[in-house]
């Protein structure tokens, strides 16, 4: 990832107009994605989470986030991608979607987080109809950074989908 | 040290604004729902005004306005009536429980506050 | 200082809602032959709050309606005018426009104009149809006007003589105070006339002796300086004499008594004795005559506390929680002292100290839990109007009675009890109560009783809906059931399961829909409401004698008592009011009966076996033979059924915690709890689970416990 990238979580510098947002991201099976940062609440290491009955296999269950509780999706099972283990790297990220007045917590469990990326409205090209990992309806575009491509994820778009309660929603 | 009101009506809201007005500007404030209650009070510490709503359940404002006349702490201190435009009569049967005079309802926290100060020096 | 009223808008309204309910209930209760004083006292103080705190918070409307509605009341509580059942109509039909219009100026909108309009011109022409000897008392605000009479030539200031009663002091008036505010107006010169002083011995320091005349050089309004004497005008003497520029003959004097007439006559230049600074003139608007623009509009853009509900609680209750607070952090601090530097002689101090941590939060959830709860009367009062007005349309005679509406319930409870309860009051005064003369040909007294009440039974509340109508056809109810594929002739069901089935959707007997109810979308949505409380209701009829429905409800909605129990490694709560026991099962207690699965043998029934990893899809339970793992027997909504589990765990309190804040819905599973561990356990929601197994069952049939 190209050195720009490198910003702290806090870092005020790209505040200005005209400078772009900032983004979270992450790697997944070895490809980089990336969520908007204003949407993460958190990041957490895994720690196991409670089964729901009769849901599908991606919700790994919900888990105590300061006495609330939030449920909790493997990204590459939901993505259908191979399943990975879980190691001490294996991270999740805490997002908060939605809208005024309807705001939901999520986590995503992923293999590992990466840098905070800078990227202006018109650095984020429309995502290609090659067949991505991800479906089209879940990414908000592309972006480059260095040799690297990073896909943007549509929170929204993806926490209001079916698949979060039901298997046959699923890519 | 901040001269002291007991304000006496058996609507929450009107003592609230009352209450909220006066301390605004500095006095100290102590609010009772009924005669009754106002009465225990001021037998227990001594204010420099009370002001009263008169209809109340337990012990309306002119009964109260006379037994406090009655206590020896109370015999000079300005006591005022709140009472509404068409009360000729009330303001009369105030007056000669004792009352010093009335602030006539509806007012604003403006107009409260001019009266008092008035009575307060 | 501008004070932003609105602040104090919330409280209005609820006092004023509270207000309107004191003066239903008031009228409704008003016996026309015998008027307790003391009851329309309290009607009047109620419209009369409602009038001056509108005028006050600037909702002009709703002051000027009140105020007719005042002003009737004030006559019948003076006796002047009779309480008829008419004026008490008008009145009530009042008491609803008010609350329209409080309710639009709580919104932010516009009550129905027109409805306004006939309603304040009805309450206007009862009030002229006065029996009353004089008519409605004078509106007209008692301006203490001084009379007077003016030269044409304008004054140039005033000549005020001030003598005040001996008494006056004690009226709480000060003569410094009259003077300063004279002073006020301009330029005043005071003399002070010390003439009636007596010798020191015969003082009376109470009284007043000393009067003054009172030179003012401005020429303000001769209603300025009344207003300033407003108070004391009948405590003291005075006159106001205008002073007329070079060369005029001062005017008549007003309101001078002949005592006075000495005094003005002096026409000495002033000596002032005291001079009075004068600070700008200030001018004064009499409080009689205010018309100040203080419309000030409801606040734009929805409800006051728009989204956030309020409870009014008692002040006692606060500082009594802030002090368990204040216990609590005590408790907390020495065991954090402790846990800084531990050994383990300190041991029992830490136990004790962990003890007290236990018996201070468990103070402090039952009071704040308190807080909640409201009396159900809350929810009982619509109901003395509701049934006067449907039994008036029907043209029955309909009696309620109420009793225990002192009961505390939970807050939420109190919001979402009141439309089931509405459905089922409405269902016995429609369905429940016969016509007068039915009644008459059963043998009944002509007015049929609905019985409402509440009481706290064991750790539940009980409601209990009560009527001595003509009961639940049972033959009737059955056939339909049967029509429905609800249930097989030949079963043999007791009244108790035919009667559950009106709760099934959709179901409903009666041979016409009324638009008061009976169509068929009520008792199962009733039932529903009821569950998601965390509650149950049942029903219990008599043919010719009438119907008891009883509805349980728990105490409390964030807390549950649980049973916890695990299966195949995962920890579920099964809320302890569902189960009636726990049993092992030994396998000859089995059976497998055709279309149920299997069963087994509790005393004279056979329940049906629900095994909790099929239904939740729990891949390695370690139990799958009936005898290595435990059946909870649990009811809910009539059936029966036994929960196969691995082991039993503990029995705690939990807090409810909702799964739907970040999630959803699951069947099967009403909420969350944190344990100990800060892990997550799932609260099972027995009538999902039961219809969960269902679904799984070999043939689809609605689970009834069948006799052996």
């Amino acid at each position: 990832m190209s050195e720009c990238a490198n910003m702290g979580l806090l870092s005020q510098d790209h505040e200005e107009e005209g400078q772009g947002s900032q983004y979270l991201t992450f790697k997944l099976a070895g490809e980089y994605y990336g969520v908007g940062i204003l949407q993460v609440q958190e990041i957490r290491g895994w720690e196991a989470a409670t089964r729901l009955p009769n849901t599908p296999p991606h919700l790994k269950g919900v888990v105590n986030l300061r006495g609330n509780i939030v449920p909790v999706y493997d990204l590459r099972s939901w993505f259908g991608m191979p399943a990975a283990e879980y190691t001490k790297e294996t991270v999740v990220i805490i997002v908060r979607v939605g809208h005024e007045g309807e705001r939901r917590s999520m986590g995503m469990v992923v293999d590992e987080v990466s840098d905070v990326l800078v990227a202006k409205d018109d650095q984020v090209s429309a995502t290609p109809s090659f067949n991505a990992a991800v479906p089209t309806e879940f990414l908000q575009g592309l972006v480059s950074d260095g040799d690297d491509m990073v896909m943007l994820l549509d929170l929204n778009s993806l926490a209001g989908s079916s698949a979060t309660h039901h298997a046959e929603g699923m890519a | 040290m901040a001269a002291s009101i007991l304000a006496v009506d058996d609507s929450a809201s009107m003592r609230q604004m009352v209450s909220f007005t006066l301390k605004g500007a500095g006095y100290d404030v102590v609010e009772a729902s009924d005669g009754v209650e106002a009465l225990n009070i001021a037998k227990t510490r001594a204010v420099n005004l009370v002001i009263t709503d008169v209809n109340m359940p337990n012990m309306d404002g002119i009964s109260l306005i006379k037994e406090l006349r009655a206590l020896p702490g109370y015999r000079f201190t300005p006591l005022l009536m709140l009472t509404t435009e068409s009360g000729v009569d009330k303001k009369q049967q105030g007056k000669a429980a004792g009352a010093t005079g009335w602030i006539v309802k509806p007012f604003n926290p403006d107009q409260l506050l001019k009266t008092v100060s008035k009575v307060i020096s | 200082m501008s004070i932003d009223m609105a602040q104090f808008h919330q409280v209005f309204f609820e006092e004023s809602f509270e207000g309107l309910d004191v003066m239903e209930n008031g009228l409704l209760n008003m016996d026309p032959g015998e008027i307790d004083p003391e009851e329309i006292n309290s009607i009047f103080r109620a419209a009369h709050s409602i009038k001056g705190g509108s005028g006050t918070f600037g909702f002009t409307n709703v002051s000027e309606f009140t105020h007719v509605m005042e002003t009737l009341l004030d006559e019948m509580r003076d006796g002047r005018r009779p309480v008829t059942g008419e004026a008490v109509n008008v009145l009530l039909a009042s008491v609803d426009v008010l609350r329209e219009m409080l309710t639009a100026a709580q919104d932010g909108g516009e009550p129905d104009e027109e409805r306004v309009k006939e309603q304040h011109a009805e309450l206007t022409r009862v009030l002229a149809n006065a029996d009353a000897p004089d008519g409605p008392a004078a509106d007209a605000g008692h301006a203490a006007v001084a009379g007077g009479e003016f030269t044409q030539v304008e004054p140039v200031g005033w000549k005020i003589v001030f003598r005040p009663h001996q008494h006056l002091l004690r009226t709480g008036n000060d003569p410094l105070r009259i003077i300063r505010e004279l002073g006020e107006l301009g330029e005043l010169a005071v003399i002070c006339d010390t003439s009636e002083l007596p010798p020191l011995n015969d003082l009376e320091p109470e009284d007043s002796y000393l009067s003054w005349e009172l030179h003012l050089n401005e020429p303000v309004a001769k209603e300025e300086i009344d207003e300033i004497f407003e108070w004391i005008e009948d405590d003291c003497d005075f006159a106001v004499i205008p002073l007329l520029p070079e060369g005029y003959e001062s005017a008549t004097p007003t309101t001078a008594t002949a005592e006075q007439a000495a005094v003005v006559a002096d026409e000495a230049p002033p000596a002032p004795a005291l001079k009075v600074l004068d600070p700008p003139p200030e001018r004064r608007v009499s409080e009689d005559r205010r018309k100040e623009d203080e419309r000030r509009k409801p606040s734009p853009g929805g409800k006051s506390g728009a989204g956030g509900s309020s409870i009014r609680v008692d002040t006692g209750k606060i500082d009594s929680l802030i002090n368990m607070v204040g216990e609590l952090v005590i408790t907390q601090s020495m065991l954090g002292m402790l846990g800084e530097e531990f050994s383990m002689d300190k041991l029992a101090r830490l136990r004790e100290g962990l003890g007290q941590l236990e018996r201070h939060t468990r103070e402090l959830q039952e009071s704040v839990m308190q807080i909640r709860m409201l009396p159900i009367s809350f929810t009982f009062s619509r109901f003395p109007r509701l049934v006067h007005d449907l039994s008036n349309k029907l043209g029955k005679k309909i009696e309620l009675e109420m009793s225990g509406e002192n009961t505390e319930v939970d807050k939420t409870v109190i919001e979402k009890i009141g439309d089931p309860l509405v459905h089922l009051v409405r269902n016995s005064v429609d369905h429940g109560i016969e016509m007068p003369h039915e009644r008459v040909a059963a043998g009944k007294p002509e007015t049929g009783t609905v019985r409402l009440s509440a009481e706290h039974r064991g750790g539940n509340i009980v409601i209990e809906i009560t009527d001595d109508g003509k009961g639940l056809a049972r033959d009737r109810i059955l056939q339909k059931g049967i029509q429905r594929g609800l249930v097989r002739e030949e079963e043999n069901l007791s009244d108790k399961q035919i009667f559950e089935l009106i709760f099934q959707p959709g179901f409903s007997t009666a041979e016409q829909v009324s638009d008061v109810s009976g169509r068929g979308v009520g008792m199962d949505v009733v039932r529903r409401n009821i569950n998601e409380l965390g509650g149950s209701i049942e029903i219990d009829s008599e043919q010719g004698r009438g119907s008891t429905i009883t509805i349980r409800l728990p105490l409390t909605l964030a807390i549950l008592d649980g049973q916890s129990i695990c299966v195949g490694g995962e920890i579920y709560i099964v809320p302890l009011a569902s189960i009636i026991e726990s049993i092992q099962v030994r396998k000859d207690m089995l059976r497998r009966v055709a279309g149920k699965g299997e069963t087994f043998k509790l005393r004279d029934e056979y329940l049906p076996i629900v095994r909790m990893n099929e239904v939740f899809g729990i891949e390695e339970p370690k139990a799958t033979e009936i005898e290595d793992g435990i059946v909870v027997v649990v009811e809910a909504g009539g059936s029966k059924c036994g929960l196969f589990v691995d082991d039993l765990l503990g029995q705690q309190q939990v807090v409810i915690k909702s799964l739907e804040a970040n999630f959803g819905r699951v069947e099967g599973i009403s909420g969350a709890t944190i344990l100990g561990d800060g892990s997550v356990a799932l609260i099972m929601d027995i009538p999902g689970v039961i219809r969960l197994s269902r679904s799984n069952a070999p043939v689809s049939h609605p689970e009834m416990s069948m006799t052996a």
